[in-house]
């Protein structure tokens, strides 16, 4: 399967994300550099965490005019697979091509830390080598996660499946203390209405090996190169 | 043309910054402080004569960068001279 990981000026987790695709999925994965346009055959574009431009602004708000993101943009319409983490899903909310956007953590601190996080759907692209219910302890590592979308548009989301991950506890219950930066609804992932744009604020491209104190990213990986087929 | 450009928090819209900004100055006594929000303040230059232009010009690149309507009004003042 071929993986397109963009770079842009100040990803972080770009090389750490082709680690996860080349050495342990097996896959084929290229880095393509923010500023070209071809998406180089990718069946399926990383969008990788980090602090693209310096988060000037507001945290994505300048990535989203890179040249390759008109790229992403019609890859998506065209029902390509995205799949944005931490300042990736930033910048997938900053361009319209998932609902609402990531403000400060509400208590103001960078917060890194293993979390829980419950598939609410697995019936998607992004989900679909796992089972509703499932728990994946991942880690979390920005200063802006607290996930805002209005009240009318969050309600329609959750009708209709778009929230595919959430914080819970360890008993798998939601509760305001597992909720670290305050996200509405305790949203830790969501996709578009199609199903086939999907931003998390965890790596699961950090959770790909048991050295790396757990293997709960792969879920997430296997599910697209399913879906790819 | 010189243009100033303030960017606050939706009302409504939580504001960290702005509650524990609020919290400090309670701290140091002033008790009657209320509703703090803690946005952003840029300052441009256009080149044009018109100021209707830059009003123009200056809304467009609100409403496409400089604020982000989920969360963020923003309001500017455009100096003529």
């Amino acid at each position: 399967m071929k993986w397109g990981v963009v770079r842009f000026p100040g990803s972080l987790d770009d090389l750490d994300s082709l680690y996860a695709l080349r050495e342990v999925m097996g896959g084929d994965a290229r880095l393509l550099w923010h500023k070209e346009e071809s998406l180089q055959g990718a069946q399926c574009v990383l969008l990788p965490g980090g602090f693209s431009y310096g988060d000037y602004l507001r945290c994505g708000a300048i990535a989203r005019f890179s040249p390759i993101m008109k790229s992403v943009a019609k890859f998506a319409a065209d029902g390509g697979l995205v799949l944005g983490s931490c300042n990736g899903f930033q910048i997938l909310c900053e361009a319209h091509l998932l609902p609402g956007v990531l403000t400060r953590n509400r208590t103001l601190s960078f917060i890194c830390e293993r979390v829980i996080v419950r598939v609410e759907n697995a019936a998607t692209p992004f989900t679909r080598a796992m089972r509703q219910g499932d728990l994946l302890r991942l880690p979390i590592k920005h200063g802006e996660g607290l996930y805002v979308a209005p009240e009318a548009e969050l309600g329609q989301m959750e009708e209709r499946g778009q929230v595919l991950l959430r914080y819970v506890d360890e008993r798998g219950k939601e509760d305001d203390a597992a909720n670290l930066n305050g996200a509405m609804h305790s949203i830790a992932g969501v996709a578009n209405q199609r199903f086939n744009v999907f931003g998390l604020m965890p790596h699961p491209e950090h959770a790909v090996e048991e050295m790396l104190g757990g293997t709960d990213g792969l879920g997430i990986f296997r599910s697209i190169v399913e879906s790819v087929g | 043309m010189q243009v100033k450009v303030f960017v606050t928090p939706r009302k409504g819209i939580l504001d960290p910054q702005g509650r524990a900004v609020e919290s400090s100055l309670k701290s140091l006594g002033f008790q009657s402080v209320a509703n703090v929000k803690v946005g952003q303040y840029i300052v441009l230059e256009i080149d044009t004569r018109s100021p209707a232009d830059a009003r123009d010009q200056v809304k467009r690149m609100c409403e496409q960068l400089l604020a982000n309507p989920l969360v963020e009004d923003f309001t500017f003042e455009v100096d003529a001279q």
